[in-house]
């Protein structure tokens, strides 16, 4: 917990954000800040409203209402600021599949105006902390999917933003490539990168610094893991959010 | 600046690398381009006639005799009832049959006129058009021969005579494939560059990689300049393999200046993979832009001049063709190709078309969204 | 059999509900048949010309009304030297000139021959020649009226019919065309996109492991088609015969047999490509492309197969609009009935069938 330090400005305020499409409301009033080196994880059931949530805060999607400030942008007037300054995941792998590692690199480089010879040192670097210096010049689409994620993932924070935001990153692997996969996340975290997560994987709560658990577009719960484990007497997240579940019945 | 050249750069990697697209991007507009242009021609080259001849007077052997040494005739004579002349037009035996009544030749003698019965079958209307065209001639100039033979005046000739000379400039010996060559290269280049760059760009969305793209702080006008210029680029090129083609398949003549050709031809690719990238930003799936283009894309065909003169429309449509970018084209190109026009020549089109081209990309930048 | 329903009733619906999309479906035949009908015509008017009048006396101003009032010329302008003519061709809105020789009237009077020139533009040269032609008729009429009572000895007459269109009626061309054109576009264009669509995003997998068998789902992607084409034939007919008046000679039930075997050649078609292509774009290209500008073009539906040179004829035996046009004109304008459009039958029966089996066969081989 070393890492963060309340006392300092939060990198992600959100006051009252509320989206809705059409009569239906996807997410409803969040509020909740989100500090600098913090792993912040957005946890709930699929359609309980997480992925409308990091869309909206990325930029992705325009709010129906509420307060939105992202690195001290404004999320509604300043959203391409906002944008040199995240980096983003999707839940749908979408990388270029017929590009190969080192095109894509490449080219998402190229779109941040980072410089030729520093490219070309990061890439290197990135590419023999995944032990795919061999890839490199292969296309994307014939990796298996948890290299894609790692790839992804690296490449999402290449271009060092100070929040990166990682939308059920994970899905679809298994639990072992899961925890190759928080590694890197948390290195990451050590360098100072502010990291947003969704998952319905409950486990994968237990790594983050602190937890908001969604339920029907609504925050239900806001806190650290252990503090959530602590007032719902779990032992566990899944405990935790059985709990919620529950005592919403 | 630089971005666009890695956008531009990441396209064309994806295109060459897309084997199954290359042919049908390089290859098979050529092969189109030389069957169509083949295929579109009016000059008709075999006409079936059969010749029902009831009076087998000089007269009317002489006139069969010289329809058939025509080479536009494949000529047949039997004797056949109304019945089985019915029968066989339609079935589609023949195009025309001629039938010289009994009494012809002693008509023309005795009343000084005699009427052929020419029956055409005119499901075809073009072809059938023609066959009356080329049948009136002949019979015409048979008519002359007659009338002097019998009249005993070598030529006959009313008393005071207006001759209208005609002279064709530009294309003396008719040949209609200079006139189809420039139209048809117009509509594959415009196929070619419309459809790559307006399916390139909502096939992203469909695929999700357009995210990617969006969260990142890339300029819209910097997007959109990146999905156009690759296609208009290859567009080009396929416009040169097209020149080449007609040049060497048909001898197409080259009267103008070429780098008019393209200054032109570019102008117009900007305007037109605008509006295909503007309906592909208000799209998101490949499928209704196909739709939208295709719909777009017969109309504007249609009325473009391509098949048809463009003087053949009412006023109306001819004052809405201002908004068929596919009108400009043809129009210009068949200017600069067979005429020799330059662009001092053709200065409203230039400006009309760079307005117009600016209007729609601002509006395929504006109506771009980074946010769905 | 259930779960094949069900499948064909998503498709249904899924179809149906895109407002877009039927808008355009149900657009095109009519746009197509509106223009055909009242913008494309086959007679030239007010085509501009200019005069270049090197005489300008009372003859020539009286010929000069003639063809202006004609209606078939507007004046763009009156040019008073040679050096005109070219530079007002480059710009490209006057199709014509027309010169009158010096003293056209004294030499008219003098030696009973006067000569007008027309410099027709044959970057285009049907108008070209088709303009020539009006003007040529044009002055010609004047002199004949000029001596009214003089009539020609030793006449030719011919009485000519035009059989089953008597007064050329442009829509009993148009008509058959449009039909042919627009039901490959729905049939065979749209189904082999809908497919590769399916094989683009993956989702393909998904049904063909599901426990539908692959030529349901194949019958439950092409089923919504097939229907929305025979609407869409219904369309044509209706409106070419109410609208543009072209008759349906032959029976009504040869007709409708003879557009659904052309409807599942279409569809046989879509399918076969879908089969080669793995992408839309590959689909749209493949039907776009060598389907629709060889439906136009190939098929004798603007041009005159017989016109073409001679490997062109034998290639235009493959295109299957050819002998669905061919035989619609038959039934429709003619009244013929199956004895005498057999082989066509015949012909698309064979071409749907091998679609079909080749469709099979490329389908077994990638599951293989």
């Amino acid at each position: 917990m070393d890492r963060i330090n309340p006392e300092r400005t939060p990198i992600i305020k959100v006051e009252n954000l509320v989206k809705k499409f059409g009569s239906f409301v996807a997410d409803d009033n969040l509020t909740f800040n989100v500090y600098p080196g913090e792993i912040f994880g957005f946890l709930g059931a699929n359609g309980a409203g997480k992925t409308t949530a990091i869309r909206m805060i990325c930029g992705l999607l325009e709010p129906t209402s509420g307060r939105l400030e992202v690195a001290g942008y404004d999320g509604y007037h300043e959203r391409e600021k906002i944008k040199r300054n995240i980096g983003y995941m999707s839940q749908k792998f979408s990388l270029y599949e017929d590009l190969t590692i080192y095109e894509n690199i490449r080219l998402f480089a190229g779109i941040y105006g980072i410089s030729r010879k520093v490219r070309l040192e990061k890439t290197d670097e990135m590419l023999k902390k995944l032990q795919l210096e061999e890839s490199r010049n292969k296309l994307v689409g014939g990796l298996p999917l948890g290299w894609k994620q790692k790839l992804a993932f690296s490449l999402a924070i290449f271009h060092h933003p100070k929040v990166v935001f990682l939308d059920e990153p994970s899905g679809g692997v298994d639990p072992l490539t899961r925890r190759t996969f928080w590694d890197l996340i948390n290195e990451a975290a050590h360098q100072g990168i502010t990291i947003f997560v969704t998952t319905h994987y409950m486990d994968e709560a237990e790594y983050c610094d602190r937890v908001a658990i969604m339920s029907e577009g609504k925050i239900v719960a806001l806190d650290t893991p252990a503090a959530l484990k602590a007032k719902y007497q779990a032992d566990s997240m899944d405990g935790v959010f059985l709990k919620i579940a529950r005592n919403k019945e | 600046m630089r971005t666009i050249l890695y956008l531009l750069q990441k396209e064309f990697i994806q295109v060459f690398r897309n084997k199954g697209m290359l042919p049908i991007i390089f290859i098979m507009p050529l092969v189109q381009m030389l069957i169509l242009v083949f295929a579109a021609t009016m000059e008709l080259k075999m006409i079936d006639i059969t010749v029902v001849d009831l009076d087998l007077s000089e007269t009317s052997t002489r006139l069969t005799a010289k329809l058939e040494s025509s080479s536009f005739f494949h000529l047949t004579r039997a004797q056949l009832s109304p019945s089985e002349t019915d029968k066989i037009l339609l079935k589609g035996k023949t195009d025309v049959v001629i039938t010289f009544p009994q009494g012809f030749e002693s008509d023309l003698k005795r009343n000084d006129q005699a009427s052929v019965q020419i029956l055409i079958d005119a499901i075809n209307g073009s072809a059938a058009e023609l066959s009356n065209a080329y049948l009136q001639t002949v019979i015409g100039s048979y008519n002359q021969k007659v009338r002097a033979e019998m009249m005993g005046v070598p030529k006959f000739t009313p008393p005071e005579q207006v001759q209208v000379i005609p002279s064709y400039w530009y294309n003396p010996e008719l040949n209609f494939k200079f006139y189809m060559a420039p139209g048809v290269l117009v509509i594959l280049v415009t196929i070619i560059g419309l459809f790559l760059s307006s399916l390139n760009l909502v096939r992203e969305k469909e695929m999700g990689t357009i995210e990617q793209l969006n969260v990142t702080p890339i300029k819209k006008y910097h997007f959109i300049i990146g999905k156009m210029m690759p296609f208009l680029i290859i567009a080009l090129l396929d416009l040169t393999f097209g020149l080449i083609v007609a040049k060497v398949a048909f001898g197409l003549p080259f009267r103008g200046n070429i780098l008019t050709l393209y200054v032109f031809t570019s102008l117009y690719l900007f305007l037109v993979l605008s509006i295909g990238l503007f309906v592909s930003a208000i799209s998101d799936t490949q499928q209704q832009v196909l739709f939208v283009s295709f719909f777009f894309l017969i109309i504007f065909i249609i009325m473009s001049g391509l098949f048809t003169p463009v003087e053949s429309m009412p006023v109306w449509a001819q004052n809405l063709d201002m908004i068929n970018p596919i009108y400009y084209l043809i129009r210009i190109i068949r200017n600069v190709v067979l005429k020799g026009s330059g662009l001092l020549d053709m200065t409203r089109e230039l400006i009309y078309l760079s307005i117009y081209g600016l209007l729609m990309f601002s509006l395929a930048v504006w109506r771009y969204r980074k946010t769905v | 059999m259930n779960q094949l329903l069900g499948f064909i009733k998503k498709e249904f619906t899924h179809i149906f509900r895109d407002t877009r999309t039927m808008v355009i479906l149900f657009g095109i035949p009519i746009i197509q048949l509106m223009l055909f009908g009242y913008v494309i015509t086959t007679e030239i008017k007010d085509a501009r010309i200019a005069i270049l009048d090197h005489s300008n006396d009372n003859v020539t101003r009286e010929i000069k009304n003639k063809i202006l009032s004609s209606g078939y010329f507007l004046l763009e302008a009156n040019l008073l030297q040679e050096n005109e003519i070219d530079p007002i061709f480059k710009k490209g809105d006057v199709k014509q000139v027309i010169v009158f020789e010096r003293n056209f009237a004294q030499r008219l009077e003098r030696e009973g021959k006067a000569n007008i020139q027309v410099i027709a533009d044959a970057s285009d040269p049907n108008t070209a020649q088709m303009l020539y032609n009006y003007t040529n008729g044009i002055v010609q009429d004047y002199t004949k009226k000029k001596y009214a009572g003089f009539t020609i000895p030793v006449q030719i007459k011919s009485e000519v019919r035009m059989l089953y269109n008597e007064n050329m009626v442009g829509a009993f061309m148009f008509v058959p065309g449009t039909m042919a054109l627009i039901l490959m576009l729905i049939s065979a264009m749209m189904t082999s996109i809908t497919i590769a669509r399916e094989k683009e995003m993956g989702t393909m997998e998904i049904l063909l492991v599901s426990p539908l068998k692959a030529p349901h789902i194949i019958l439950g992607k092409v089923a919504p088609y097939l229907l929305l084409s025979v609407i869409d034939a219904f369309v044509v007919v209706f409106l070419g015969n109410v609208v543009f008046g072209v008759p349906i000679r032959g029976s009504l039930f040869v007709l409708a047999f003879l557009v659904i075997l052309y409807i599942s050649m279409a569809l046989s078609l879509g399918i076969l490509i879908s089969t080669v292509a793995n992408s839309q774009q590959v689909a749209m290209f493949i039907s776009g492309f060598a389907l629709m500008l060889p439906t136009i073009l190939l098929s004798g539906f603007i041009y005159p197969i017989e016109n073409m040179p001679y490997a062109l004829q034998i290639l235009s035996n493959f295109m299957p609009p050819r002998w669905f046009i061919d035989a619609l004109k038959q039934v429709m304008l003619k009244g013929n009935g199956l004895e005498y459009i057999w082989p066509n039958i015949l012909i698309l029966s064979a071409m749907t069938i091998f679609f079909l089996a080749l469709s099979v066969k490329k389908f077994k081989l990638r599951l293989e």
